[in-house]
């Protein structure tokens, strides 16, 4: 195995494309060390892309935030435009691991192991985050959602990877949230998950809403009804009811030790629910 | 056969050069290689904290960082917390308070804990005890651990005030 620690985007591509050795991108590490110490993956080469500027900035780009895709839980979580922003996709990545974790686990990792139960995807979804795609044929910009395609499995295409996200620069009056279940209170890993994204008008009327869940199918899930059931509304007790009953309705959970399907699918709307009660609050604060 | 890569570094503050696989973790380097065995592998795999060390002023797990990584950066390993034969409040306060038992989480946890001091000069209980969340001990039941680490910040604070 050789490892790489390229400069530059297009070296990180060279190196990733076409039929040369196999290799796999490293970020914080935290999934991957794990994985090749535990024989899951034998690479011929691992390619460090922090030593790649773009990888490790926070940066506001007019309408967006651009966060590397190297960018530690530990530094977004310090990052006070960050937060101010996107408070529900900072507590998420916060969520992850102790303190040792945050200080090298990334977005870009989290949602490259494409994990069903990843904290940030469901978090980045509700936001409308895109992520940069270098490759080949130069870069593209991807909805997050369209980047896992089930457990382990990416759309990134040969020599493709994430340098960094963009987040929405949020309107007036909008906030998001994200919470997890798991049976204690650090440590874990999500037995469901919600992320809530909204926007409201002047007078408390929504008038635009992202709901999405993690753990509750082979990839997090944007559940566009549920969102619906929120626009046009106050935000009342009905709307957050049909937001939960829309969450529940699009879960497809499988049986395993973390919960029973049964379970997971009531969890989902019981967390969709305080998660869009949490971002009405903090959005009628904002 | 590879080469084996040769890494420049920082180790608590003295620079540092060893060759390694890259197969090796910071961990199997400081522990086989430069023979700083201090940092102890419990899991192997970022869930107990016994390898805690700070790199670039980052609390992270040496079992989940390559040793090629160090390339150009700042290690601290708990081999540079006591200063010659004084040893840190922390050091100090653990023994007092026996907050260890076996030892093999004591240096994790002092090395965690004195990154959470050096943040944090006054943090309260249920801060320490989050901050310490990735450090695992079998034999204390935490508790003592968790009054060491107030009663070091305390005295850290009174020395300094």
């Amino acid at each position: 195995m050789r490892y790489e620690a390229p400069e530059s985007v297009g070296e990180v591509v060279s190196l990733l494309a076409g039929d040369g050795p196999r290799g796999r991108v490293l970020a914080g590490g935290t999934d991957l060390l794990v994985q090749l110490r535990a024989g899951m993956i034998a690479p011929d080469v691992i390619i460090d892309i922090k030593g790649i500027g773009e990888t490790r900035e926070i940066r506001e780009n007019g309408d967006v935030l651009v966060v590397g895709a190297a960018v530690t839980g530990a530094e977004l979580g310090e990052h006070a435009t960050a937060r101010a922003m996107w408070p529900g996709v900072v507590e998420a990545l916060e969520l992850i691991g102790s303190t040792q974790i945050q200080g090298r686990a990334s977005l870009a990792g989290n949602l490259c192991n494409a994990s069903p139960a990843a904290d940030t995807v469901p978090a980045l979804i509700a936001a409308a985050a895109t992520c940069t795609v270098a490759g080949p044929s130069g870069t593209r910009n991807v909805p997050v959602e369209d980047v896992c395609t089930g457990p382990g499995q990416l759309s990134l295409g040969d020599g493709e990877f994430v340098v960094a996200f963009e987040l929405p620069k949020p309107p007036p009056r909008s906030a998001d949230a994200y919470l997890r279940f798991i049976p204690r209170t650090e440590m874990d890993i999500a037995v469901v998950g919600a992320g809530v994204s909204l926007s409201l008008d002047e007078d408390g009327w929504c008038t635009a809403a992202r709901v999405t869940l993690g753990a509750v199918a082979p990839t997090a899930i944007l559940v566009e009804e549920a969102g619906a059931a929120l626009i046009g509304t106050g935000c009342g007790d009905a709307a957050i009811e049909a937001t939960a009953a829309a969450a529940r309705a699009a879960c497809r959970p499988i049986d395993d030790k973390r919960g029973t399907a049964e379970y997971r699918t009531k969890v989902a709307g019981v967390l969709a629910a305080r998660a869009a009660r949490t971002a009405v609050e903090r959005a009628r604060n904002a | 056969m590879m080469a084996k890569a040769h890494v420049t570094t920082t180790i608590n503050g003295d620079p540092v050069e060893f060759l390694c696989d890259v197969e090796q973790t910071l961990l199997d380097v400081l522990r086989d290689e430069l023979h700083l065995t201090g940092s102890k592998e419990g899991c192997a795999s970022g869930d107990c904290g016994a390898c805690s060390v700070v790199v670039d002023g980052r609390l992270v797990c040496a079992c989940l960082m390559l040793g090629v990584e160090a390339q150009g950066h700042s290690v601290e390993t708990i081999e540079g917390m006591a200063t010659g034969d004084r040893l840190h409040p922390l050091q100090t306060k653990f023994l007092e308070h026996a907050a260890l038992q076996c030892g093999v989480c004591t240096p994790g946890f002092l090395v965690a804990a004195k990154s959470l001091l050096d943040r944090n000069p006054d943090p309260t209980e249920t801060e320490v005890r989050y901050w310490l969340a990735g450090n695992l001990c079998r034999c204390t039941g935490y508790d003592k651990i968790v009054r060491a680490v107030l009663d070091a910040a305390a005295e850290m604070r009174g020395a300094t005030a």
